[in-house]
């Protein structure tokens, strides 16, 4: 097990430097001239000269993304003289769009987006896999052709319908909860939840519905399998038989899916944060985006990217831990 | 342990049919037979005969809704068709038990062997970790699995074919159950590792003194272990029979097709003599006897009665019975003719 790890990690420093290769290279592609982006209103070809050197633009593409990956490390200091703008480690970059560093823009955005994930996964994962237990125990019945109609339903609706209609009914029309307006857990509690709960409920109505129905194709095909005869053949009853021998062998790939999607939510849920102004990860990235802020772009892909590679390769330890079969192998 | 005569499992007309959307198929109609305490009931039969599934409504594992059971199946003289599952629940693993034709998936590949066999413990006794483990790894020594204690700490997949096997039988006897139901036990297995499991069945029941219900299509296994024998075919019994007499006075044509299909050196024929045709459709059942459209003899009944009716279980000697319409002449005339059964 201990070589396997040691062997995972080497290859996910292998993968995020690639990852930092293409993400830079292909910002850095875009035919835009960066320096230009840096100058704002008044802007004459000095000063574009001007920022170019100070943002070491020019100097060779493979100089640059050293000095871009030597930054997240030891960080660096833009400009030179009079002008400058310190960036310290782990300097994801500068943006003069902002003025401000990257990585203290990330810094102020993640835990926000952590908690709409965090909070939206345990919501749906409770409610996907109890309700696909469920319906994969009345298979054929009535009550599984509703879970699976709600479920349908659910899985059809796109995210920004459900949190609008959410946000209309409970907040606008029946005033149950106050708009939307985020502040920190720390800061007043009461006001982070009521602002939190309706973003959970709309990132969980989707995710759930697929939950279900992964938990319950898994749960239907373990339950048939000839093990859980020899579990009811011993006496167990069913409540056990369900638990532990079926769910226990159905598990890999819905950790499989649930450690990918709470990674991807992790770089940013980007609809879900616009409709429940939630200043996080994924409002961030969408705002560099249109405002071409190329250094923020370039940190939060790679932030996100960074998110998966490392879910991936807990999920993968979660195998072994799982299913002893892969363990041993 | 002394065998006696008494009953211990009593089934009478027992028919499981299942719903499908194809229409209802019968998988078993009618079936009757006793186990005595201590013997071998021997179920044979090819594939879709039914005899799986007659035991598996025996133990109250036909649940859902699709499948229906009816008749009676009293077991030491409690009534399980139509009992509280919880009860019947509360037998299998105790007093029933059972085991199947591939170990390695009728074994949890999740969990060891150790924690497979405490639970099974468990599950019917409150008993601590510690004492279960104990029991675990005394029966793991007596079904023949050397070093018990590294054993009870790997994973099925860890063991050979038929060390998984004894694992089963091991899992089904930890609670020292009156019943054991072996469906297919050696099918899945080696020939030599098979000869081994049956010896240790033999032995186990010798000294437990546990009735044992033995479904199989291997006449050759049947011949090794049972004291009686019934033959099914199309869901229903054709014939029933103390061991020696269904080897030296099969009475029913599906019975000698099945003997002769079995390979023998001693015999000087260069091919083995198959059964004409497949399997009854069990959603589709023939109206007369259900192996007519296969049976070579039926043109030697007269007025096509095999074709419209079915013949019913008539008793040919004491404890022999067989669904047949052709005359104690008649087959006494082709078992000469055709060399079936051997010879007194």
């Amino acid at each position: 097990m201990f070589p396997y790890i040691i062997r995972r990690l080497g290859l996910m420093v292998v993968m995020l430097t690639l990852l930092s290769i293409v993400t830079f290279l292909l910002f850095n592609a875009v035919p835009t001239d960066p320096a230009m982006l840096t100058c704002g209103k008044s802007c004459t070809p000095e000063l574009v000269a001007a920022n170019r050197i100070r943002l070491g633009l020019d100097q060779p593409l493979y100089v640059q993304y050293i000095d871009w990956i030597k930054a997240i490390f030891v960080g660096r200091t833009y400009g030179s003289g009079t002008q400058t703008f310190p960036c310290n480690a782990p300097c994801l970059g500068y943006s003069f769009r902002n003025g401000e560093e990257v990585t203290v823009m990330i810094k102020a955005a993640l835990p926000i987006t952590i908690y709409l994930a965090l909070g939206a996964f345990v919501l749906w994962m409770v409610f996907g896999i109890l309700s696909g237990i469920y319906a994969a125990k009345h298979h054929t019945e009535w009550q599984d052709r509703v879970i699976m109609g709600v479920a349908l339903v659910g899985y059809s609706l796109p995210v920004f319908f459900i949190g609008l209609v959410l946000l209309i009914f409970v907040v606008v029309r029946l005033h149950l909860l106050p708009y939307p307006d985020y502040v920190a857990p720390q800061t007043n509690p009461v006001q982070f939840l009521q602002t939190m709960i309706l973003p959970w409920i709309s990132l969980a109505i989707l995710y759930a519905a697929y939950y279900t129905r992964l938990t319950r194709s898994q749960m239907l095909e373990t339950l048939s399998e000839d093990y859980i005869r020899t579990a009811r053949a011993k006496g167990l009853p069913e409540s056990v038989v369900v638990r532990k021998h079926g769910f226990r062998a159905g598990l890999t790939p819905i950790v499989t899916s649930a450690g990918l999607d709470l990674a991807g939510l992790l770089g940013g849920a980007v609809i879900t944060e616009y409709i429940f102004s939630l200043p996080g990860l994924g409002r961030l990235s969408i705002g560099a985006v249109t405002e071409y802020d190329l250094p923020t772009i370039t940190a939060t892909v790679l932030v996100a990217a960074t998110f998966v590679i490392v879910a991936n390769l807990i999920v993968d330890m979660l195998y072994a831990a799982i299913d002893p079969r892969v363990r041993l192998s | 342990m002394t065998q006696t005569n008494e009953v211990l499992l009593s089934v009478r007309n027992l028919s499981v049919s299942f719903t499908t959307e194809d229409g209802e198929v019968n998988a078993v109609s009618n079936v009757s037979y006793d186990v005595r305490r201590g013997q071998t009931l021997a179920i044979v039969g090819e594939s879709g005969s039914g005899k799986s599934v007659s035991s598996l409504a025996i133990m109250g594992l036909l649940s859902g809704k699709s499948a229906h059971v009816s008749g009676e199946v009293e077991f030491d003289g409690q009534q399980l068709v139509g009992a509280d599952p919880e009860d019947v629940r509360k037998l299998r693993g105790s007093r029933i038990a059972m085991i199947f034709q591939d170990p390695l998936s009728a074994l949890h590949p999740y969990y060891k062997i150790g924690d497979q066999l405490i639970e099974a413990v468990q599950v019917h006794n409150k008993v601590s970790d510690a004492d279960a483990r104990k029991r675990a790894a005394e029966m793991l020594d007596r079904v023949g699995i050397p070093s018990v204690e590294q054993r009870l700490d790997e994973y099925p997949h860890q063991l050979s074919g038929g060390m998984r096997q004894r694992v089963m039988i091991a899992m089904a006897l930890i609670n020292d159950p009156e019943l054991l139901i072996a469906d297919e036990p050696t099918t899945a297995l080696d020939v030599t590792v098979q000869a081994q499991i049956l010896d240790l069945l033999r032995d186990l029941q010798k000294e437990f003194g546990t009735a044992i219900v033995l479904i199989t299509h291997d006449l050759g296994v049947v011949a090794d272990l049972a004291d009686d024998v019934m033959v099914m075919y199309g869901g229903s019994a054709v014939e029933q029979a103390p061991v020696r007499e269904i080897f030296y006075q099969p009475q029913m044509p599906y019975t000698w097709g099945l003997l002769a299909s079995i390979p023998q050196v001693h015999v000087d024929s260069t091919r083995l003599d198959p059964i004409p045709g497949n399997p009854p459709s069990l959603i589709n059942m023939p109206t007369g006897c259900v192996f007519a459209p296969r049976c070579t003899y039926k043109n030697q009944v007269p007025n096509n009665l095999c074709a419209t009716t079915k013949p019913d279980l008539e008793t040919t000697s004491s404890g022999h019975s067989a669904r047949c319409h052709l005359t104690a002449a008649q087959r006494d005339a082709i078992r000469l003719e055709k060399n079936i059964g051997r010879s007194n």
